[in-house]
Protein backbone atom coordinates (compact mmCIF):
# COMPACT_ATOMS: atom_id res chain seq x y z
CA UNK A 1 0.00 0.00 0.00
CA UNK A 2 2.71 2.34 1.09
CA UNK A 3 4.29 1.67 -1.91
CA UNK A 4 1.29 2.81 -4.13
CA UNK A 5 0.88 6.02 -2.89
CA UNK A 6 4.37 6.87 -3.27
CA UNK A 7 3.99 6.09 -7.01
CA UNK A 8 0.65 7.41 -6.95
CA UNK A 9 2.06 10.46 -5.10
CA UNK A 10 5.21 10.57 -7.71
CA UNK A 11 3.02 10.65 -10.81
CA UNK A 12 1.19 13.58 -10.03
CA UNK A 13 4.44 15.36 -9.27
CA UNK A 14 5.51 14.45 -12.42
CA UNK A 15 2.27 15.86 -14.13
CA UNK A 16 3.26 19.39 -12.77
CA UNK A 17 6.75 19.24 -14.31
CA UNK A 18 5.35 18.23 -17.42
CA UNK A 19 5.27 21.83 -18.56
CA UNK A 20 8.57 22.57 -17.53
CA UNK A 21 10.09 19.66 -19.57
CA UNK A 22 8.15 21.17 -22.49
CA UNK A 23 9.69 24.07 -22.04
CA UNK A 24 12.58 22.38 -21.80
CA UNK A 25 11.69 20.41 -25.02
CA UNK A 26 10.89 23.89 -26.80
CA UNK A 27 14.85 25.13 -26.76
CA UNK A 28 16.39 21.93 -26.77
CA UNK A 29 14.92 20.08 -29.27
CA UNK A 30 13.11 22.37 -31.25
CA UNK A 31 15.69 25.85 -31.69
CA UNK A 32 18.35 23.32 -30.57
CA UNK A 33 19.18 26.00 -27.85
CA UNK A 34 21.02 24.56 -24.99
CA UNK A 35 18.94 27.12 -22.42
CA UNK A 36 20.21 27.59 -19.08
CA UNK A 37 17.73 30.30 -18.54
CA UNK A 38 15.24 27.66 -17.20
CA UNK A 39 16.96 26.92 -14.10
CA UNK A 40 16.30 30.87 -12.85
CA UNK A 41 12.99 31.00 -14.55
CA UNK A 42 11.86 28.17 -12.94
CA UNK A 43 12.18 29.57 -9.36
CA UNK A 44 10.89 33.02 -10.79
CA UNK A 45 7.53 32.00 -11.51
CA UNK A 46 7.46 29.77 -7.89
CA UNK A 47 8.43 32.85 -6.99
CA UNK A 48 6.02 35.56 -8.63
CA UNK A 49 2.69 32.98 -7.53
CA UNK A 50 3.99 32.37 -4.00
CA UNK A 51 4.62 36.08 -3.34
CA UNK A 52 1.26 37.00 -5.39
CA UNK A 53 -0.87 34.91 -3.06
CA UNK A 54 1.36 35.51 0.22
CA UNK A 55 2.12 39.11 0.42
CA UNK A 56 -0.87 40.91 -2.12
CA UNK A 57 -3.71 37.97 -1.45
CA UNK A 58 -4.03 37.32 -4.63
CA UNK A 59 -5.98 34.42 -6.49
CA UNK A 60 -3.38 31.31 -7.03
CA UNK A 61 -5.13 30.92 -10.32
CA UNK A 62 -4.15 34.00 -11.34
CA UNK A 63 -0.62 34.01 -10.39
CA UNK A 64 0.12 31.40 -13.18
CA UNK A 65 -0.49 34.48 -15.85
CA UNK A 66 2.26 36.31 -14.09
CA UNK A 67 4.11 33.94 -13.47
CA UNK A 68 3.83 33.01 -17.47
CA UNK A 69 4.17 36.54 -18.39
CA UNK A 70 7.65 36.81 -15.73
CA UNK A 71 9.00 34.13 -17.47
CA UNK A 72 8.54 34.96 -21.23
CA UNK A 73 10.72 38.56 -20.17
CA UNK A 74 13.29 36.30 -18.92
CA UNK A 75 13.75 34.10 -21.82
CA UNK A 76 13.41 37.69 -24.08
CA UNK A 77 16.47 38.62 -22.21
CA UNK A 78 18.27 35.38 -22.94
CA UNK A 79 16.98 35.93 -26.69
CA UNK A 80 18.61 39.70 -27.00
CA UNK A 81 21.84 38.67 -25.35
CA UNK A 82 22.51 36.16 -27.17
CA UNK A 83 20.81 37.49 -30.89
CA UNK A 84 21.21 41.25 -30.50
CA UNK A 85 24.60 41.30 -28.50
CA UNK A 86 26.06 38.43 -30.04
CA UNK A 87 26.62 36.03 -26.64
CA UNK A 88 27.13 32.63 -26.81
CA UNK A 89 24.04 30.34 -26.43
CA UNK A 90 24.77 28.97 -23.38
CA UNK A 91 26.54 31.70 -21.46
CA UNK A 92 23.36 34.05 -22.20
CA UNK A 93 21.01 31.96 -20.49
CA UNK A 94 23.52 31.50 -17.87
CA UNK A 95 23.83 35.23 -17.46
CA UNK A 96 19.97 35.24 -17.16
CA UNK A 97 19.43 32.27 -14.67
CA UNK A 98 22.29 33.70 -12.70
CA UNK A 99 20.74 37.28 -12.69
CA UNK A 100 17.17 36.17 -11.60
CA UNK A 101 18.83 34.43 -8.78
CA UNK A 102 18.76 37.90 -7.30
CA UNK A 103 16.08 39.07 -8.73
CA UNK A 104 14.11 36.16 -7.24
CA UNK A 105 15.56 36.76 -3.30
CA UNK A 106 14.31 40.47 -4.12
CA UNK A 107 10.68 39.30 -5.16
CA UNK A 108 9.95 37.25 -2.20
CA UNK A 109 12.70 38.88 0.38
CA UNK A 110 13.73 35.77 1.59
CA UNK A 111 14.76 32.49 0.79
CA UNK A 112 12.01 30.42 0.71
CA UNK A 113 8.08 31.89 1.19
CA UNK A 114 5.26 29.28 2.06
CA UNK A 115 2.00 29.00 1.26
CA UNK A 116 0.99 27.19 4.24
CA UNK A 117 -1.52 29.48 5.79
CA UNK A 118 -3.04 30.44 2.72
CA UNK A 119 -5.06 29.49 -0.35
CA UNK A 120 -3.51 27.89 -2.59
CA UNK A 121 -4.71 25.92 -6.21
CA UNK A 122 -4.96 22.82 -4.40
CA UNK A 123 -6.93 24.15 -1.19
CA UNK A 124 -9.85 26.16 -3.13
CA UNK A 125 -10.66 22.77 -4.61
CA UNK A 126 -10.13 20.50 -1.63
CA UNK A 127 -12.73 23.21 0.09
CA UNK A 128 -15.44 22.56 -2.29
CA UNK A 129 -14.85 18.31 -1.86
CA UNK A 130 -15.92 16.68 0.95
CA UNK A 131 -13.70 15.75 3.80
CA UNK A 132 -11.76 12.89 3.91
CA UNK A 133 -13.20 11.75 6.84
CA UNK A 134 -16.53 12.04 4.96
CA UNK A 135 -14.92 9.50 2.20
CA UNK A 136 -13.46 7.20 4.27
CA UNK A 137 -9.95 7.85 2.53
CA UNK A 138 -6.81 9.75 3.90
CA UNK A 139 -6.34 13.19 4.22
CA UNK A 140 -3.58 12.72 1.67
CA UNK A 141 -5.07 11.04 -1.43
CA UNK A 142 -7.65 13.84 -1.86
CA UNK A 143 -4.75 16.31 -2.26
CA UNK A 144 -2.44 14.22 -3.76
CA UNK A 145 -5.60 13.63 -6.55
CA UNK A 146 -6.03 16.92 -6.76
CA UNK A 147 -2.80 17.87 -7.92
CA UNK A 148 -3.20 14.75 -10.37
CA UNK A 149 -5.86 16.59 -12.29
CA UNK A 150 -4.52 19.88 -11.97
CA UNK A 151 -1.85 18.87 -13.37
CA UNK A 152 -3.13 16.77 -15.97
CA UNK A 153 -5.35 19.59 -17.04
CA UNK A 154 -2.74 22.03 -17.69
CA UNK A 155 -0.42 19.42 -18.99
CA UNK A 156 -2.42 18.75 -21.65
CA UNK A 157 -3.74 22.46 -22.55
CA UNK A 158 -0.13 22.68 -22.38
CA UNK A 159 0.61 20.16 -25.28
CA UNK A 160 -2.57 21.45 -27.21
CA UNK A 161 -1.61 25.17 -27.59
CA UNK A 162 2.19 23.46 -28.49
CA UNK A 163 0.43 21.75 -31.06
CA UNK A 164 -1.57 24.06 -32.69
CA UNK A 165 1.07 26.84 -32.13
CA UNK A 166 3.95 25.22 -34.24
CA UNK A 167 1.72 24.19 -37.09
CA UNK A 168 0.95 28.39 -37.30
CA UNK A 169 3.03 29.95 -39.95
CA UNK A 170 5.25 31.53 -37.34
CA UNK A 171 5.16 28.43 -35.39
CA UNK A 172 7.12 26.82 -38.50
CA UNK A 173 9.48 29.62 -38.33
CA UNK A 174 10.63 28.60 -35.23
CA UNK A 175 10.82 25.04 -35.54
CA UNK A 176 12.82 25.84 -39.13
CA UNK A 177 15.55 27.84 -37.27
CA UNK A 178 16.47 25.43 -35.46
CA UNK A 179 16.69 23.50 -38.06
CA UNK A 180 18.48 25.52 -40.68
CA UNK A 181 18.63 29.28 -39.81
CA UNK A 182 20.84 30.15 -43.01
CA UNK A 183 17.43 28.74 -45.17
CA UNK A 184 14.83 30.56 -42.74
CA UNK A 185 16.54 34.03 -43.19
CA UNK A 186 16.57 33.35 -47.52
CA UNK A 187 12.80 32.98 -47.02
CA UNK A 188 12.71 36.03 -45.65
CA UNK A 189 12.02 35.56 -41.70
CA UNK A 190 14.24 37.33 -39.44
CA UNK A 191 15.60 34.87 -37.54
CA UNK A 192 16.71 37.21 -34.37
CA UNK A 193 13.09 37.32 -33.64
CA UNK A 194 12.07 33.82 -34.14
CA UNK A 195 15.26 32.41 -31.51
CA UNK A 196 13.67 35.34 -29.26
CA UNK A 197 10.08 34.25 -29.65
CA UNK A 198 11.09 30.51 -28.97
CA UNK A 199 13.01 31.34 -25.83
CA UNK A 200 9.95 33.41 -24.51
CA UNK A 201 7.68 30.91 -25.17
CA UNK A 202 9.81 28.50 -23.69
CA UNK A 203 10.45 30.35 -20.41
CA UNK A 204 6.93 31.34 -19.67
CA UNK A 205 6.08 27.19 -19.87
CA UNK A 206 8.82 27.11 -17.46
CA UNK A 207 7.66 29.81 -15.29
CA UNK A 208 4.50 28.15 -15.18
CA UNK A 209 5.59 25.12 -14.43
CA UNK A 210 7.31 26.64 -11.37
CA UNK A 211 4.11 28.14 -10.25
CA UNK A 212 2.01 25.13 -10.58
CA UNK A 213 4.74 23.33 -8.53
CA UNK A 214 5.27 25.72 -6.04
CA UNK A 215 1.12 25.82 -5.99
CA UNK A 216 1.02 22.05 -5.59
CA UNK A 217 4.31 21.63 -3.09
CA UNK A 218 2.70 24.38 -0.57
CA UNK A 219 5.74 26.59 -0.99
CA UNK A 220 8.62 28.12 -3.40
CA UNK A 221 12.25 27.82 -2.85
CA UNK A 222 14.92 29.93 -4.58
CA UNK A 223 16.76 27.14 -5.11
CA UNK A 224 13.80 25.25 -6.48
CA UNK A 225 15.23 25.59 -9.88
CA UNK A 226 18.76 24.16 -9.65
CA UNK A 227 19.52 20.94 -11.70
CA UNK A 228 16.10 21.30 -12.84
CA UNK A 229 17.68 21.50 -16.48
CA UNK A 230 18.98 17.57 -16.07
CA UNK A 231 15.40 16.59 -15.00
CA UNK A 232 13.71 18.18 -18.10
CA UNK A 233 16.21 16.37 -20.06
CA UNK A 234 15.55 13.30 -18.59
CA UNK A 235 12.11 13.62 -19.40
CA UNK A 236 12.43 14.13 -22.67
CA UNK A 237 14.98 11.09 -23.48
CA UNK A 238 12.70 8.91 -21.09
CA UNK A 239 9.58 9.94 -23.55
CA UNK A 240 11.12 9.36 -26.77
CA UNK A 241 12.70 5.86 -26.22
CA UNK A 242 8.86 5.08 -25.09
CA UNK A 243 7.68 6.93 -28.25
CA UNK A 244 10.46 6.01 -30.50
CA UNK A 245 8.05 5.89 -33.54
CA UNK A 246 6.40 8.89 -32.98
CA UNK A 247 6.26 10.76 -35.79
CA UNK A 248 3.45 13.09 -35.15
CA UNK A 249 4.34 16.30 -33.27
CA UNK A 250 1.45 16.22 -30.64
CA UNK A 251 2.61 12.15 -29.85
CA UNK A 252 6.33 13.41 -29.17
CA UNK A 253 4.90 15.69 -26.67
CA UNK A 254 2.89 13.20 -24.78
CA UNK A 255 6.21 11.51 -24.85
CA UNK A 256 7.50 13.75 -22.78
CA UNK A 257 4.46 14.05 -20.81
CA UNK A 258 4.67 10.60 -19.90
CA UNK A 259 8.58 10.55 -19.32
CA UNK A 260 8.34 13.01 -16.51
CA UNK A 261 5.87 10.81 -14.74
CA UNK A 262 7.43 7.66 -15.30
CA UNK A 263 10.92 9.83 -14.29
CA UNK A 264 9.36 10.73 -10.85
CA UNK A 265 8.18 6.90 -10.03
CA UNK A 266 11.45 5.70 -10.98
CA UNK A 267 13.06 8.71 -8.38
CA UNK A 268 9.72 7.08 -6.14
CA UNK A 269 11.15 3.92 -6.47
CA UNK A 270 14.97 4.36 -6.58
CA UNK A 271 14.64 6.07 -2.93
CA UNK A 272 12.81 3.08 -1.87
CA UNK A 273 15.99 1.16 -2.46
CA UNK A 274 17.52 2.89 -0.08
CA UNK A 275 19.65 5.94 -1.97
CA UNK A 276 20.01 9.14 -0.32
CA UNK A 277 17.78 12.39 -2.16
CA UNK A 278 21.19 13.74 -2.24
CA UNK A 279 21.96 10.86 -4.66
CA UNK A 280 19.25 11.44 -7.76
CA UNK A 281 21.10 14.61 -9.27
CA UNK A 282 23.96 12.67 -10.10
CA UNK A 283 22.05 9.00 -11.12
CA UNK A 284 20.07 11.25 -13.19
CA UNK A 285 22.81 13.20 -14.97
CA UNK A 286 24.55 9.95 -15.28
CA UNK A 287 21.53 8.48 -17.17
CA UNK A 288 20.67 11.55 -19.50
CA UNK A 289 24.62 11.66 -20.23
CA UNK A 290 24.39 7.87 -21.78
CA UNK A 291 20.95 8.56 -23.34
CA UNK A 292 22.34 11.56 -24.99
CA UNK A 293 25.45 9.43 -26.35
CA UNK A 294 23.61 6.84 -27.93
CA UNK A 295 23.45 8.20 -31.44
CA UNK A 296 27.62 8.72 -30.60
CA UNK A 297 28.24 5.17 -29.33
CA UNK A 298 25.59 3.31 -32.18
CA UNK A 299 28.13 5.55 -34.82
CA UNK A 300 31.18 4.12 -33.14
CA UNK A 301 30.51 0.31 -32.94
CA UNK A 302 32.75 -1.35 -35.55
CA UNK A 303 29.96 -4.28 -36.10
CA UNK A 304 27.38 -1.58 -37.29
CA UNK A 305 29.76 -0.12 -39.53
CA UNK A 306 30.64 -3.53 -41.17
CA UNK A 307 26.67 -3.90 -42.18
CA UNK A 308 27.37 -0.93 -44.44
CA UNK A 309 25.96 1.89 -42.59
CA UNK A 310 28.26 4.91 -42.00
CA UNK B 1 17.34 46.33 -62.83
CA UNK B 2 20.22 45.31 -60.31
CA UNK B 3 23.24 48.07 -60.24
CA UNK B 4 26.12 46.99 -57.83
CA UNK B 5 27.90 50.36 -58.02
CA UNK B 6 31.97 50.34 -56.36
CA UNK B 7 31.62 47.40 -54.26
CA UNK B 8 34.70 47.13 -51.86
CA UNK B 9 34.70 44.48 -49.40
CA UNK B 10 37.66 42.76 -46.96
CA UNK B 11 37.65 40.14 -44.78
CA UNK B 12 39.60 40.22 -41.02
CA UNK B 13 40.55 43.82 -41.75
CA UNK B 14 43.27 45.05 -39.80
CA UNK B 15 44.32 41.55 -38.97
CA UNK B 16 47.26 39.66 -40.40
CA UNK B 17 44.51 37.69 -42.33
CA UNK B 18 43.27 40.75 -43.74
CA UNK B 19 42.27 39.53 -47.50
CA UNK B 20 40.23 42.14 -49.83
CA UNK B 21 37.77 39.76 -51.76
CA UNK B 22 35.73 42.74 -53.73
CA UNK B 23 37.82 45.65 -55.15
CA UNK B 24 35.87 48.46 -56.42
CA UNK B 25 33.37 45.98 -58.78
CA UNK B 26 30.53 47.20 -60.54
CA UNK B 27 28.03 45.45 -62.53
CA UNK B 28 24.91 46.04 -63.66
CA UNK B 29 22.15 43.23 -64.46
CA UNK B 30 19.29 44.21 -66.88
CA UNK B 31 15.84 42.60 -66.45
CA UNK B 32 15.72 39.25 -67.87
CA UNK B 33 20.16 38.20 -67.94
CA UNK B 34 21.01 34.92 -67.26
CA UNK B 35 24.44 35.76 -66.35
CA UNK B 36 27.15 32.79 -65.54
CA UNK B 37 29.88 33.83 -63.58
CA UNK B 38 33.39 32.04 -63.91
CA UNK B 39 36.69 33.07 -62.13
CA UNK B 40 38.95 30.90 -59.73
CA UNK B 41 39.26 30.28 -56.09
CA UNK B 42 39.02 33.74 -54.17
CA UNK B 43 38.40 35.62 -57.38
CA UNK B 44 34.88 36.63 -55.23
CA UNK B 45 32.41 35.38 -56.64
CA UNK B 46 30.59 33.94 -53.99
CA UNK B 47 31.31 37.13 -51.71
CA UNK B 48 29.49 39.38 -54.78
CA UNK B 49 26.59 36.96 -54.17
CA UNK B 50 26.60 37.04 -51.06
CA UNK B 51 26.99 41.13 -50.62
CA UNK B 52 23.55 40.81 -53.17
CA UNK B 53 21.35 38.78 -50.96
CA UNK B 54 22.89 40.67 -47.41
CA UNK B 55 24.94 38.39 -45.99
CA UNK B 56 27.00 40.71 -44.34
CA UNK B 57 27.46 44.70 -45.53
CA UNK B 58 29.58 46.07 -48.06
CA UNK B 59 32.67 48.12 -46.85
CA UNK B 60 31.67 50.96 -49.53
CA UNK B 61 29.81 51.32 -53.04
CA UNK B 62 25.91 50.55 -52.89
CA UNK B 63 23.69 47.90 -54.17
CA UNK B 64 20.32 49.32 -55.56
CA UNK B 65 17.48 46.94 -56.67
CA UNK B 66 14.87 48.83 -58.99
CA UNK B 67 15.60 52.10 -57.32
CA UNK B 68 15.43 51.07 -54.12
CA UNK B 69 19.02 50.78 -52.12
CA UNK B 70 19.14 47.76 -50.64
CA UNK B 71 22.75 48.37 -49.11
CA UNK B 72 22.03 48.25 -45.76
CA UNK B 73 19.09 46.19 -45.87
CA UNK B 74 19.53 42.59 -43.70
CA UNK B 75 19.31 39.65 -45.42
CA UNK B 76 15.69 38.80 -44.16
CA UNK B 77 14.42 41.85 -45.82
CA UNK B 78 15.82 41.57 -49.11
CA UNK B 79 14.99 37.94 -49.21
CA UNK B 80 12.15 38.82 -50.12
CA UNK B 81 12.92 39.50 -53.79
CA UNK B 82 15.81 37.19 -54.00
CA UNK B 83 15.66 33.30 -54.90
CA UNK B 84 18.71 31.15 -53.74
CA UNK B 85 20.55 27.98 -53.88
CA UNK B 86 23.50 27.05 -51.75
CA UNK B 87 26.67 25.04 -53.60
CA UNK B 88 25.75 22.47 -50.46
CA UNK B 89 22.47 20.98 -50.62
CA UNK B 90 21.82 21.19 -47.27
CA UNK B 91 21.92 24.90 -47.17
CA UNK B 92 18.69 25.63 -48.88
CA UNK B 93 16.14 23.54 -46.81
CA UNK B 94 15.51 22.06 -43.17
CA UNK B 95 16.22 18.61 -43.26
CA UNK B 96 13.72 17.66 -40.47
CA UNK B 97 10.78 19.28 -41.57
CA UNK B 98 8.54 18.14 -44.85
CA UNK B 99 8.84 18.98 -48.15
CA UNK B 100 5.44 20.67 -48.02
CA UNK B 101 6.23 22.26 -45.35
CA UNK B 102 9.34 23.53 -46.44
CA UNK B 103 7.42 24.75 -49.66
CA UNK B 104 5.02 26.58 -47.70
CA UNK B 105 8.06 28.23 -45.82
CA UNK B 106 9.33 29.37 -49.26
CA UNK B 107 5.15 30.26 -50.49
CA UNK B 108 5.41 33.34 -47.77
CA UNK B 109 8.54 34.46 -48.53
CA UNK B 110 8.32 38.19 -48.61
CA UNK B 111 4.59 38.18 -47.11
CA UNK B 112 3.17 38.56 -43.73
CA UNK B 113 3.39 35.28 -41.70
CA UNK B 114 1.20 35.29 -38.62
CA UNK B 115 -1.09 32.78 -36.45
CA UNK B 116 -3.04 31.18 -39.40
CA UNK B 117 -2.53 27.34 -39.49
CA UNK B 118 1.26 27.12 -41.61
CA UNK B 119 0.11 25.51 -44.52
CA UNK B 120 -3.67 25.17 -46.66
CA UNK B 121 -5.02 22.37 -48.78
CA UNK B 122 -5.28 25.05 -51.34
CA UNK B 123 -1.53 25.04 -51.50
CA UNK B 124 -0.85 22.14 -51.56
CA UNK B 125 -2.73 21.14 -54.62
CA UNK B 126 -0.24 23.96 -55.80
CA UNK B 127 2.07 22.34 -54.99
CA UNK B 128 1.44 18.88 -56.01
CA UNK B 129 1.63 20.43 -59.42
CA UNK B 130 4.96 22.19 -59.16
CA UNK B 131 6.70 19.07 -57.93
CA UNK B 132 5.26 17.18 -60.81
CA UNK B 133 7.18 19.00 -63.13
CA UNK B 134 10.28 17.82 -61.61
CA UNK B 135 9.54 14.41 -62.58
CA UNK B 136 11.57 13.15 -59.70
CA UNK B 137 7.84 11.23 -57.99
CA UNK B 138 8.22 14.27 -55.08
CA UNK B 139 4.86 14.93 -55.54
CA UNK B 140 3.76 11.22 -54.09
CA UNK B 141 6.20 12.12 -50.58
CA UNK B 142 4.64 15.26 -49.78
CA UNK B 143 4.87 14.88 -45.74
CA UNK B 144 8.47 12.66 -46.40
CA UNK B 145 10.91 14.88 -44.30
CA UNK B 146 14.02 16.46 -46.51
CA UNK B 147 16.32 14.69 -44.63
CA UNK B 148 15.52 11.25 -46.51
CA UNK B 149 16.05 12.90 -50.33
CA UNK B 150 18.95 12.79 -51.90
CA UNK B 151 21.44 15.80 -53.03
CA UNK B 152 20.42 16.29 -56.62
CA UNK B 153 16.14 15.94 -54.96
CA UNK B 154 17.04 18.34 -52.40
CA UNK B 155 18.63 20.87 -54.36
CA UNK B 156 15.75 20.48 -57.49
CA UNK B 157 13.14 21.08 -54.43
CA UNK B 158 15.68 24.51 -53.23
CA UNK B 159 15.08 25.65 -57.24
CA UNK B 160 11.66 25.27 -56.77
CA UNK B 161 11.48 26.89 -53.41
CA UNK B 162 13.87 29.75 -54.68
CA UNK B 163 11.24 30.63 -57.60
CA UNK B 164 7.86 29.71 -56.31
CA UNK B 165 7.12 32.64 -55.39
CA UNK B 166 8.62 35.28 -58.81
CA UNK B 167 11.90 36.67 -57.08
CA UNK B 168 13.24 39.30 -58.89
CA UNK B 169 16.67 37.93 -59.15
CA UNK B 170 17.71 34.13 -59.06
CA UNK B 171 21.09 33.65 -57.44
CA UNK B 172 22.67 30.57 -57.67
CA UNK B 173 26.22 29.84 -56.38
CA UNK B 174 27.60 26.46 -58.41
CA UNK B 175 24.54 24.82 -57.36
CA UNK B 176 25.44 21.57 -59.37
CA UNK B 177 29.14 21.66 -57.93
CA UNK B 178 28.35 19.08 -55.38
CA UNK B 179 26.09 16.79 -57.38
CA UNK B 180 26.83 13.61 -59.37
CA UNK B 181 27.84 14.59 -63.01
CA UNK B 182 24.12 13.08 -64.39
CA UNK B 183 22.41 14.64 -61.83
CA UNK B 184 24.22 17.75 -62.23
CA UNK B 185 22.81 17.52 -65.88
CA UNK B 186 19.57 17.06 -64.81
CA UNK B 187 19.48 20.13 -62.02
CA UNK B 188 20.51 22.35 -64.90
CA UNK B 189 18.06 21.30 -66.85
CA UNK B 190 15.90 21.87 -64.72
CA UNK B 191 16.97 25.48 -63.99
CA UNK B 192 17.27 26.26 -67.53
CA UNK B 193 13.88 25.47 -68.09
CA UNK B 194 11.85 27.73 -64.83
CA UNK B 195 14.72 30.75 -65.47
CA UNK B 196 13.24 30.77 -69.29
CA UNK B 197 9.75 30.13 -68.51
CA UNK B 198 9.40 32.63 -65.43
CA UNK B 199 11.74 35.08 -67.67
CA UNK B 200 14.08 35.43 -64.22
CA UNK B 201 16.81 37.60 -64.21
CA UNK B 202 19.35 35.25 -62.83
CA UNK B 203 22.92 35.07 -61.74
CA UNK B 204 24.83 31.68 -61.69
CA UNK B 205 28.09 30.67 -60.87
CA UNK B 206 29.64 28.05 -62.12
CA UNK B 207 33.06 26.52 -62.23
CA UNK B 208 32.16 24.32 -65.44
CA UNK B 209 33.81 26.23 -68.53
CA UNK B 210 31.35 24.43 -70.66
CA UNK B 211 28.06 25.14 -68.78
CA UNK B 212 29.40 28.95 -68.47
CA UNK B 213 28.95 29.25 -72.24
CA UNK B 214 25.94 27.15 -72.43
CA UNK B 215 23.59 28.50 -70.71
CA UNK B 216 22.66 32.21 -70.15
CA UNK B 217 22.92 35.03 -72.60
CA UNK B 218 25.51 36.77 -70.77
CA UNK B 219 28.82 35.48 -69.21
CA UNK B 220 31.25 37.35 -66.52
CA UNK B 221 35.20 36.15 -65.67
CA UNK B 222 36.04 37.46 -61.98
CA UNK B 223 39.63 37.77 -61.14
CA UNK B 224 40.71 39.07 -57.74
CA UNK B 225 37.75 40.70 -56.94
CA UNK B 226 37.18 42.23 -60.17
CA UNK B 227 34.89 41.72 -63.53
CA UNK B 228 37.96 41.05 -66.27
CA UNK B 229 35.46 39.88 -68.84
CA UNK B 230 32.10 40.79 -69.82
CA UNK B 231 30.80 39.41 -72.81
CA UNK B 232 26.89 39.02 -74.00
CA UNK B 233 24.55 38.15 -76.90
CA UNK B 234 26.25 37.30 -80.11
CA UNK B 235 29.45 37.36 -78.93
CA UNK B 236 29.41 34.99 -75.66
CA UNK B 237 27.14 32.33 -78.45
CA UNK B 238 31.08 32.21 -80.52
CA UNK B 239 32.92 31.72 -77.42
CA UNK B 240 34.89 28.37 -76.94
CA UNK B 241 36.62 27.09 -74.10
CA UNK B 242 39.78 27.35 -75.23
CA UNK B 243 38.99 30.92 -75.38
CA UNK B 244 37.90 31.32 -71.79
CA UNK B 245 41.48 29.32 -70.75
CA UNK B 246 43.66 31.59 -73.26
CA UNK B 247 41.75 35.11 -71.33
CA UNK B 248 42.49 33.55 -67.91
CA UNK B 249 46.28 32.86 -68.71
CA UNK B 250 46.83 36.21 -70.12
CA UNK B 251 45.31 38.00 -67.04
CA UNK B 252 46.84 35.59 -64.43
CA UNK B 253 50.01 35.01 -66.11
CA UNK B 254 50.11 31.50 -65.56
CA UNK B 255 48.54 31.44 -62.40
CA UNK B 256 45.59 29.58 -63.28
CA UNK B 257 47.75 26.49 -64.37
CA UNK B 258 46.84 24.76 -61.03
CA UNK B 259 43.31 26.32 -60.30
CA UNK B 260 40.96 23.59 -60.35
CA UNK B 261 38.99 25.77 -63.30
CA UNK B 262 41.32 24.05 -66.07
CA UNK B 263 39.59 21.00 -64.95
CA UNK B 264 36.64 21.82 -66.65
Amino acid sequence: MEILLSIYGAAAQGLTWTIFALGVYITFRILKYSDLTCEGSFALGGAVSAVFVVKLGGNPYLSLILALISGMVAGMITGFLHTKLKIAAILSGILTMSGLYSINLRIMGQPNTSLVANNTMVSLIKDKLPSAAELGIRDSVIQTSIIMVLGLVFSLIAVAFLYWFFGTEIGSCIRATGNNDAMVRAQGVNTDWTKIMGLSISNGFIALSGALVTQTQGYADVGMGRGAIVIGLASIVIGEVIFLKAKNFALKMLGVLVGSVIYRIIVALVLRLGFDTSDMRLLTAIVVAIALSIPIIKKKNPFVRKEGHR
Amino acid sequence: MLYFENIHKTFNKNTVNEKMVINDLSLHLKKGEFVTVIGGNGAGKSTMLNLIAGVYPPDRGRIILDGESMTNLPEYKRAKHLGRVFQDPMMGTAANMEIQENLAMAYRRGKHRGLRWGITKEEKILYVDKLKNLNLGLEDRMSSKVGLLSGGQRQALTLLMATLSQPKILLLDEHTAALDPKTADRVMDLTQKIVTSNNLTTLMITHNMKQAIMYGNRLIMMYEGKIIFDVKGEEKSKLQVADLLQKFESISRGGFANDRMILS
